[in-house]
C-alpha cells in the first residue's frame, strides 16, 4: 500500500475504525481457493449459509452462487461441507 | 470552608467507597467479592436490593468478567464502577490493559492485598503495583475519608472527554477497609450534581461522519479492533499523551471538590507534610502516612527537621512535585509496601530515585521494604528509619541502599 500512514496526533482515539472493515481485503490471506464444478452443484446454498466470511453470495439475476474473492480467506469449510462434493480447494496460482 | 451540607457517618473504608459509588449515579456495577474488598460489593448489592440506586448490577462469575462487563458498558456511554483486590485484580490483568487502551473511563476501587503464595488476605501493595504500567490513573488514599472523596472525584476525572482514562482508587486492606472511621459525607443531590453526566468527544466513523465516541446502534463504530505493527505504536503513544493531560483535570476536580467540601489532599498529587525546611524525609503511599505524620510531629518536637511526602497519584507520576519538595533534602527514605523480587528495591523506590537522579542536589535515597502481607508498621520502626536518615545526612553517604524493615532475621 502506497498510502500515507497517519501519525499519532491524527489517528482516531483508541483505534476506532475510520474506514469500513470492507476496505480491508482479507482475501489477500488466501493460499487455497475454492473452485466449484457447476455441473455437480445442486445450488442447495449450504455453502452460502455456512461461509464464515459471507464470501459466497447468491446472485439473483444469474440464479447462481458466486465467490467473493476479496474476502474469501480460503478456509475450505465450503469444500468440506458440500454434500455433493462440487467444491474443491486449489492452490492459488496453481491452475 | 465547606459550602455543601455534610453529615458524619461511622463507616469503614469499604463502606465509604460503596457509599460514594451509591451517590455517584452509577449506571452499571459488575463486581465479584474478594477479601478485603467484599464489603464494597455486599453494601452495593444491598443498595440495589433496597431500590436505593438505579444501577444495573451484573453478577459475574469472575473478576475477568467483571472488568470486561464494565469496560464494554463504559464504551456504550454508561458510568461504571467495580472493585477488587489481590488475586481478583491479577485475574483482571488482561482486561485492565484493554480498558485503558479502549479509553473506557471505568472507576475501580482496589482494596490493596498481598498476592499469593503463600496465600495471605492482608494488606500490601503488590496487587496494584502489578498494574502500574497498564495505563490507569492510580489514586492512593490515606484514610477512609479520602477513599470516599477520591471515588467521587474519580468519576469526574476518568470521564473527562479530553482524558477518558480509567481510574483506580487504592485503599489499604483491613487498615482502612475494615476499620471504622468518622467519614463526612455530602448529600446525594450534591454528589450527583458534582459528578454530572458523561460528555463525549467526537470521532470520525467509517462513513466519514463525526459521531460521539460511544457504541450506539444509530451511529455504529468499531471499537477495540486489531492494530498491526503499522498503527499499534501510534495508539500507545496517543494514550501516553492523554494521561499527560490528566494533572490539569485532577487539579481542577480536586480544587472544585475542596471548594464544596472543605477537604483537600495536599495539592491533589502529593501530600507534603512538614517538608518546607526539612532535611530528612520519607516517602510513602496510603495509610502508613498517618502513622508517619505522627512520628514526624514527635521528631519536630525534639527539633529534628523531618517531614514526609505521601504520593497520592502514582500515575500519572507527579514528577515536578517530587523534585520541588526534595530539591534540598539531605536524605530520603522511600517506604515500599511491596517488593520487586530480584530487582533493586521496591517499585515506589524506583520511581522516586529515578526522578531525583536529574536534580542538582542529587540527594541520598534509600529504600525500606515494609509491611508485606499485612505486617504492622509501628512507630518504633518509622523512628528507626528517621534515625538511619539522620546518620546518612550527617555522614553524607549511604551504607545500605535497600533494607527490609520489620522482618525477623
Amino acid at each position: 500500500m502506497s498510502q500515507q500512514l497517519k501519525g499519532w496526533k491524527d489517528v482516531s482515539i483508541a483505534g476506532v475504525c475510520w474506514k469500513p472493515a470492507t476496505d480491508y481485503h482479507t482475501g489477500d490471506w488466501r493460499t487455497f481457493k475454492p473452485s466449484r464444478d457447476s455441473e455437480k452443484c445442486t445450488k442447495c446454498l449450504l455453502c452460502h449459509m455456512i461461509c464464515p466470511d459471507a464470501a459466497i453470495k447468491w446472485n439473483k439475476e444469474a440464479q447462481d452462487i458466486e465467490f467473493d474473492y476479496d474476502f474469501c480467506k480460503g478456509c475450505g469449510i465450503c469444500a468440506n461441507e458440500c454434500p455433493v462434493k462440487a467444491i474443491v480447494m486449489v492452490q492459488e496460482g496453481g491452475e | 470552608m465547606a459550602t455543601v451540607q455534610q453529615k458524619t457517618l461511622p463507616l469503614n473504608g469499604d463502606e465509604a467507597v460503596a457509599y460514594a459509588a451509591k451517590q455517584s449515579d452509577v449506571d452499571v456495577v459488575a463486581a465479584y467479592p474478594i477479601t478485603p474488598q467484599t464489603i464494597i460489593v455486599e453494601k452495593f448489592s444491598e443498595y440495589v436490593n433496597n431500590g436505593e440506586v438505579d444501577t444495573e448490577f451484573v453478577c459475574v462469575e469472575s473478576e475477568h468478567s467483571a472488568i470486561a462487563a464494565c469496560l464494554t458498558a463504559a464504551l456504550t456511554g454508561a458510568r461504571t464502577f467495580t472493585a477488587t483486590a489481590s488475586a481478583g485484580l491479577a485475574l483482571m490483568h488482561e482486561m485492565v490493559y484493554v480498558t485503558a487502551g479502549c479509553r473506557a473511563p471505568v472507576v475501580m476501587a482496589v482494596t490493596n492485598r498481598a498476592l499469593s503464595a503463600p496465600i495471605n488476605i492482608h494488606c500490601d501493595h503488590s496487587d496494584a503495583m502489578a498494574e502500574r504500567d497498564s495505563g490507569w490513573i492510580q489514586i492512593w488514599a490515606e484514610n477512609s475519608q479520602e477513599a470516599y472523596d477520591s471515588v467521587i472525584q474519580a468519576f469526574r476525572i476518568a470521564e473527562h472527554p479530553d482524558l477518558l482514562t480509567p481510574v483506580m482508587v487504592n485503599l489499604d486492606g483491613f487498615f482502612l477497609s475494615h476499620t471504622l472511621e468518622n467519614v463526612k459525607v455530602s448529600r446525594d443531590d450534591d454528589v450527583k450534581k458534582f459528578v454530572g453526566t458523561r460528555k463525549f468527544p467526537s470521532v470520525i466513523d467509517a462513513e466519514g461522519k463525526r459521531v460521539p465516541f460511544k457504541l450506539d446502534p444509530d451511529n455504529p463504530l468499531t471499537m477495540g479492533p486489531l492494530d498491526l505493527p503499522d498503527y499499534y505504536f501510534e495508539h500507545k503513544r496517543q494514550q501516553e499523551e492523554a494521561i499527560r493531560f490528566a494533572p490539569k483535570i485532577i487539579k481542577e476536580v480536586h480544587d472544585e471538590y475542596a471548594r464544596l467540601t472543605g477537604r483537600r489532599y495536599g495539592n491533589g498529587f502529593v501530600d507534603a507534610y512538614r517538608l518546607e525546611d526539612a532535611e530528612i524525609a520519607t516517602v510513602c503511599l496510603g495509610s502508613a502516612a498517618g502513622t508517619t505524620k505522627t512520628v514526624v510531629d514527635q521528631l519536630r518536637a525534639k527539633g529534628i527537621r523531618a517531614g514526609v511526602l505521601r504520593i497520592r497519584t502514582l500515575r500519572p507520576l507527579p514528577v515536578e512535585d517530587i523534585v520541588k519538595n526534595f530539591g534540598n533534602m539531605k536524605a530520603i527514605a522511600v517506604m515500599d509496601r511491596s517488593n520487586s523480587v530480584g530487582g533493586h528495591g521496591g517499585p515506589l523506590f524506583h520511581e522516586i530515585r529515578h526522578v531525583l537522579y536529574d536534580t542538582q542536589a542529587h540527594p541520598n535515597v534509600v529504600n525500606y521494604i515494609y509491611g508485606l502481607g499485612g505486617r504492622d508498621m509501628p512507630q518504633s520502626i518509622i523512628l528507626q528509619i528517621y534515625k538511619d536518615l539522620q546518620e546518612i545526612a550527617t555522614a553524607g553517604k549511604v551504607k545500605k541502599v535497600v533494607q527490609f524493615a520489620g522482618v525477623r532475621e
